[in-house]
């Protein structure tokens, strides 16, 4: 039996044109992940669409609502597995009007695979995609410079646009403190060459295929090296009569979003400023000595000290600021424009918030990446702007910590998550 | 010190992390239990996420009355075990009262689960059902949101649904509103399977390989019983099948295997090459969008 012991989240970037869907296909594909089944359901649309060979890219054929406008609406999330590796795909569509899916999709993603078509070389959209991401705080970025079977696996060709998205990458300043890992990789999805299988018209190249990449990638726990940081999301008091023990049990659950924590650490509970001891961990019935993030986890304390959801755990010196005032940069998500005279609520970690715009600095043009002026906010916007909370909230700076750094904009009137955002700046 | 979750410890995180927004969000929320496999993994999340206390919810079954008795059994067994309130509606009810009407008496009656599953939901005032449901089922799941949004009358629009960004889950509604919860969405069967091992759950044993009488129909193994007798001219056979789905009778087909352990049904499941739904739900093949109208219609 064959255990994977990791996992992995990535995004793909770039248009069906570019052969996205004939790669995440082509993963799956080579990866044995599509069953026999679907296989037949798409040999059959193939056949019918007069198509000689099999059509990979109709495995991620969307919804029929999808089908019937033609377009792709959504985030679609696909999922294979190595012998020693689980993979979470998010599927975004790259045109321009889908800003709002491409930072739902690399919100939660490690590593982004950024599609080029050799013919083309580097697009607008090249530079929309690398921004975007970097703006979500990814670190790994594998460009997969596809279609190399039409330009006839010239090495020339593939070197090009390596030097010039090198210079493009650079150009592009998002979080400059961050360590970048930038993979290339020269490549036929169709044919399948250097996805999984490294085939035989590129020998000239002798970097990893894709699957080797993404096997050696960082993967989903780097965060456990990060200050600790935990959001209470539920207090537990069982206040059971029957048992003695359970009487006064009082423990406090939630995730690690970040950093790790054992049993006698001393820990400061925020925004009350009061501080404890860990007590002890436990994972259901499970006591544990110790836990790192992304764990849940409940945690008891040797103090009787009040804390309730939304109020944070960390340790003692490197703390998050606690705040009602700070910039972010937002993504607009809503086709109803920002209000600036609403109150809005905000979701961060386990706490809810009543929030204002108070200021609308610029928005960001995702094809120039230029500053523009901007007075109103509409749907796929970037946007540069400054908050004011109603109750304060225990923040990192996002390109820090994505989990204590990012939030959601909720219109309570609808309920609609109307704008996603990144904190950038705490004062 | 380990630095790395196992890819099944940090989906068994994501997934305590999930139930524990919808305790703290909602204000009346039911977790939906069949017995079949997927709520039994569930459920185990539920005691990690709020053991020593009680869930912060009840359990449900909507039950289309089509059931082995094997699974009825487990089901209330398990409840008992667990000491947590169970709530069953029964499409049967639904019948009586004739908001449910069959175009024919042996018609399957999943699709018919949605009308008693929204007349529970009217009559709990659920604000929240937390549900099984994997988006590696089947393509309309694979755009579902985690926490997924359903207006008055329970229907599931795609094109309005909440963008979900990093772990920050929305879960408000209105009165009359509703979430579906999906706290395993990023599982696959296979992980199911490696976390049932892994946590030694016990399942209903038609899970395992067992000897029945079955009929092969179009292509599917049907089997004999009350609910869907042999027409004339079928030849009843007793081979060695087990169920990769629990559902109603109907429309849940098995599958020939000698896995009679979840070992043995591990490696069957890496090497099979037909997917869950493929194999097992008569009522998915009919229709390429089956599932995502059914989804529309107030189906979880």
């Amino acid at each position: 039996m064959d255990k994977t012991d990791s996992l992995l989240r990535f995004i793909t970037c770039g248009s069906v044109d570019d052969g996205k869907s004939t790669l995440i296909g082509r993963l799956l594909y080579d990866s044995k992940t599509i069953l026999s089944d679907t296989l037949n359901q798409i040999e059959k649309t193939s056949h019918k669409r007069g198509l000689s060979a099999v059509d990979l890219s109709l495995l991620t054929d969307g919804l029929q609502a999808e089908r019937e406008q033609g377009i792709t609406i959504d985030v679609a999330y696909r999922y294979f597995s190595t012998p020693t590796r689980k993979y979470i795909i998010a599927d975004s569509p790259g045109h321009e009007q889908y800003t709002r899916n491409m930072v739902t999709a690399a919100s939660t993603a490690q590593a982004a695979i950024i599609l080029i078509d050799a013919r083309k070389g580097i697009l607008t959209q090249t530079k929309r995609h690398t921004y975007l991401s970097k703006l979500l705080g990814i670190n790994q970025f594998v460009v997969a410079v596809n279609k190399m079977d039409l330009v006839n696996y010239d090495q020339e060709t593939f070197n090009s646009i390596v030097k010039e998205y090198k210079a493009l990458f650079d150009a592009i300043s998002v979080n400059e403190n961050n360590q970048f890992t930038i993979n290339f990789i020269p490549m036929s999805a169709l044919n399948g060459d250097m996805v999984v299988e490294r085939l035989d018209n590129m020998n000239w190249y002798q970097g990893d295929t894709l699957l080797e990449i993404l096997e050696n990638a960082d993967s989903q726990s780097t965060n456990s090296n990060l200050a600790f940081r935990y959001p209470v999301q539920y207090v537990c008091r069982p206040r059971d009569s029957e048992n003695k023990e359970l009487h006064d049990f009082r423990s406090f659950m939630g995730r690690i979003e970040s950093g790790r924590i054992k049993v006698g650490d001393k820990i400061k509970s925020l925004p009350s400023n009061q501080e404890s001891t860990i007590k002890a961990i436990y994972i259901g019935d499970q006591v544990v000595n110790e836990a790192i993030s992304p764990q849940s986890v409940s945690i008891l304390l040797n103090d009787e000290i009040d804390i309730s959801r939304g109020d944070m755990l960390t340790e003692l010196t490197n703390t998050p600021s606690i705040t009602k005032d700070f910039n972010a940069t937002i993504c607009w998500l809503s086709e109803e424009p920002l209000n600036q005279g609403r109150v809005y609520k905000i979701m961060h970690t386990s706490k809810i918030a009543k929030a204002k715009i108070s200021s609308i600095f610029d928005k960001i043009d995702v094809n120039t990446l230029s500053s523009i002026e901007a007075n109103k906010i509409e749907t796929n916007d970037i946007a540069n702007i400054r908050i004011a909370l109603a109750q304060p909230i225990m923040s990192d700076n996002y390109f820090d910590n994505r989990k204590t750094g990012s939030f959601i904009i909720v219109d309570d009137s609808t309920n609609h998550t109307v704008a996603a955002g990144m904190i950038n700046n705490i004062n | 010190m380990q630095n790395e979750l196992s890819h099944l410890d940090w989906l068994e995180a994501e997934a305590i992390h999930i139930m524990r927004e919808v305790a703290g969000q909602c204000s009346n929320p039911v977790l939906l239990f069949s017995g079949g496999k997927d709520s039994l993994c569930l459920l185990r999340i539920a005691e990690k996420a709020f053991r020593p206390g009680k869930f912060p919810f009840p359990l449900m079954h909507i039950d289309t009355g089509h059931n082995y008795q094997e699974v009825i059994d487990f089901r209330d067994r398990k409840v008992t075990e667990l000491n947590e309130r169970l709530i069953v509606r029964s499409v049967e009810d639904s019948m009586a009262k004739g908001t449910v009407k069959l175009n024919y008496e042996l018609e399957p009656r999943n699709k018919y689960q949605s009308i008693t599953l929204l007349e529970a939901i009217d009559e709990f005032e659920f604000d929240c059902c937390i549900g099984g449901a994997r988006r590696d089922e089947e393509k309309a799941r694979a755009k579902e949101r985690i926490m997924s949004f359903r207006d008055s009358f329970g229907q599931w629009d795609p094109k309005n649904q909440r963008p979900e960004l990093w772990d920050l889950y929305n879960a408000m509604t209105h009165k009359g509103e509703n979430i579906r919860a999906f706290p395993i969405s990023n599982w696959t069967e296979m992980d199911v399977w490696q976390y049932i091992e892994r946590e030694q759950l016990e399942l209903p044993s038609i899970y395992f390989a067992h000897k029945r009488d079955i009929i092969r129909r179009d292509g599917a193994i049907v089997p004999v019983t009350e609910v869907t007798p042999p027409k004339d001219g079928e030849i009843v056979e007793n081979i060695m099948v087990r169920f990769r789905t629990v559902g109603d009778i109907t429309c849940t087909a098995p599958v020939e295997s000698h896995a009679d352990d979840v070992q043995k049904i591990i490696i069957e499941t890496a090497e099979t090459r037909i997917s869950e739904r493929g194999a097992t739900r008569l009522d998915d093949q009919m229709s390429e969008a089956s599932m995502e109208q059914r989804k529309k219609e107030g189906y979880f």
